[in-house]
């Protein structure tokens, strides 16, 4: 069988389920969320260099390239975030994350 | 290979002269430490005011550069005009309380001005790869200041919620414009709208895809402007971060996504029209009634904006919905009147001390025409024309966007419009109700500052004669929709 763009496509979009859906249904740690986000900025990865090696066009590479920067600058800043709420909270599982309710 | 070839730099300028500042502020702030945040604070006001400058002398004519990323137009610069008005602004009313309430560090005025830069560069944004660099820019920068008092619990908790939400907004736009990429094979937003004119119909894949890439786009926009049903964070983050963060969030940051939004919507997506204006309307729709109905039950009046900003923007999708050069007028009116308003309502809550200590109850604005009668009298200016109530400025917004969709034969969506403004009126006049029948309470400390009383009486003026005369600011307007719907 030939390994095509659906493939791709079908496997970008289960990874792009998985995170939301852990984002949602996780009720344990903060930490997870970040993985779960991570795992969704990384499935738009894999579907922008799906699309480029099938366009034959570099501009979903660079894309994937740009994503990735920014995706370990926000994993940093939300880990110095976490941080700072675990030193007043004391905790960081999910539904401690409940002083303002909304 | 192609020879590399030098972009012509000058329709960027303001973006560039920004950048170099915020660094060279991030520079001097490091080596002078904390005690220049005042006066980092007041130059990053000065850059700021230059940029305005730069952006005021540039030509008008819709140019491109760096290779079709960025673009300048009429609608760009009456933006980004706002947007650098209101980040100003709110640096401006938070002087008194960073330095009180112990967020005295020299990077706010910074990650303001590098949150700011975001935003033009989202205004200015001409492909969707300079659209995500943009706005997560923008967004990075506010994650942190919401979380800048990071002593206080409730401050880190908005920062925290407003982190995990605004990272899966920007996942959701990143999906959308990865579908939107593979489908039409650019990235560009000219490419894209001649892409979905010429090669996309007919092909019913690239259909379904670039229709799935635009339901997430809409949807990750959504959550920047806050339009239900993507409204979840904005209360839980108004109530927590500090007041003029608060401030900031509610005036620049939704202004450059409303930007962003109608760029995105009448740019390269104009050609699906038929397929967005449905989410419009059904956003505009709930905004407006969970803006109106939801506000009623608060006690906290930070939280009470967050839910009259829900509103506002449900009113400025009304203008959008009727897809009109007048609709887009209505949306930059309303938009410029909201960030005067929401800027001098806030100005008022920062006016609330007592004893040195900020207080945010409702309850305790009671009796404050007898405490403070120019304050209570400016928060009810402010009140009255949120509310909509002629001949203030509020009441000018909605009849644009109102008219626009009447124009456009959307009786049913002007007439519930009509409907939620008159439930949201309740709200805002119980806040004047308790200032003026209630018995008063301890007043505020005195005196409010001279920043503070000089924003509330420019707000203030601005919005009680805006009727006298309105004809600049509908000009610059009809200018820039314009520019965006030719």
């Amino acid at each position: 069988m030939e390994i095509g763009l659906t493939h791709y496509l079908t496997v970008a979009a289960v990874l792009f389920t998985l995170g939301v859906v852990g984002i949602f249904l996780n009720r344990k740690n903060v930490i997870i969320i970040l993985m779960a986000i991570e795992l969704m900025l990384l499935a738009v990865n894999i579907n922008l260099v799906a699309f480029s090696t099938f366009l034959n066009d570099m501009v979903g590479q660079v894309f994937a390239m740009l994503v990735l920067t920014v995706a370990a600058a926000e994993a940093a800043i939300g880990l110095a975030i976490l941080v700072v709420y675990f030193r007043n909270r004391g905790s960081i599982a999910v539904e401690d994350v409940n002083v303002m309710k909304g | 290979m192609q020879p590399f070839v030098e972009p012509d730099y000058l329709p960027a300028l303001p973006e560039l002269f920004l950048a170099g500042a915020s660094v060279t502020l991030l520079m001097a702030g490091v080596f002078i430490g904390d005690r220049s945040t005042r006066l980092m604070t007041w130059l990053a006001c000065v850059a700021m005011a230059a940029a305005f400058v730069m952006v005021l002398v540039l030509p008008d004519e819709r140019t491109t550069t760096f290779f079709g990323l960025f673009v300048t137009d009429r609608f760009a610069a009456f933006m980004k005009c706002l947007v650098l008005v209101g980040a100003a602004v709110t640096l401006i009313v938070g002087l008194g309380y960073v330095k009180r309430e112990g967020m005295n560090r020299f990077e706010f005025p910074v990650l303001i001005v590098f949150a700011t830069l975001g935003m033009l560069l989202m205004i200015s944004a001409n492909d969707l790869i300079a659209l995500y660099v943009g706005l997560e820019l923008q967004s990075l920068s506010l994650y942190i200041v919401a979380a800048f008092r990071r002593d206080s619990l409730r401050s880190t908790e908005a920062g925290l919620k407003y982190f995990v939400l605004g990272a899966i907004s920007s996942g959701l736009l990143l999906y959308g414009c990865s579908m939107v990429y593979g489908f039409t094979g650019v990235t560009g937003f000219e490419g894209i709208a001649e892409a979905l004119a010429t090669t996309v119909p007919g092909n019913v894949a690239a259909e379904t895809g670039v229709l799935i890439g635009l339901v997430f786009i809409a949807a990750a926009l959504a959550f920047k402007v806050s339009a239900v049903p993507f409204h979840m964070w904005t209360p839980d983050v108004y109530e927590g971060a500090p007041t003029p963060v608060t401030a900031f969030f509610a005036a620049a940051p939704k202004v450059a996504a409303m930007a962003l939004l109608l760029r995105v919507f009448l740019g390269p997506f104009h050609e699906l029209a038929g397929q967005w204006d449905q989410i419009i309307i059904f956003v505009s729709i709930a905004s407006m009634g969970l803006g109106a109905f939801a506000a009623i039950g608060q006690k906290n009046i930070k939280r009470l904006m967050a839910y009259s900003s829900i509103g506002h923007v449900g009113y400025a999708l009304v203008g959008l919905s009727a897809g009109t050069p007048e609709g887009i007028r209505g949306v930059l009116v309303y938009m410029l009147i909201y960030m005067v308003m929401t800027l001098g309502g806030f100005a008022c809550i920062l006016a609330m001390r007592q004893r040195g200590q900020m207080v945010e109850e409702i309850s305790d604005l009671s009796g404050l025409s007898k405490t403070n009668p120019s304050l209570a009298l400016a928060l009810a200016i402010f009140m009255f024309s949120m509310a909509g109530i002629p001949p203030l400025a509020g009441f000018f917004g909605k009849l644009y966007v109102f008219l626009a969709a009447v124009d456009e034969g959307l009786y049913g969506l002007a007439i519930f419009g009509v409907l939620a403004s008159v439930v949201g009126a309740y709200y805002y006049i119980r806040i004047v109700k308790v200032m003026y029948f209630d018995q008063p309470a301890e007043g505020f400390d005195r005196p409010v500052g001279v920043e503070l009383s000089a924003v509330l009486a420019g707000t203030g003026i601005i919005t009680l004669f805006f009727f006298a005369y309105p004809a600049p600011i509908l000009a610059g307007a009809e200018a820039a929709a314009a520019a965006l719907m030719p």
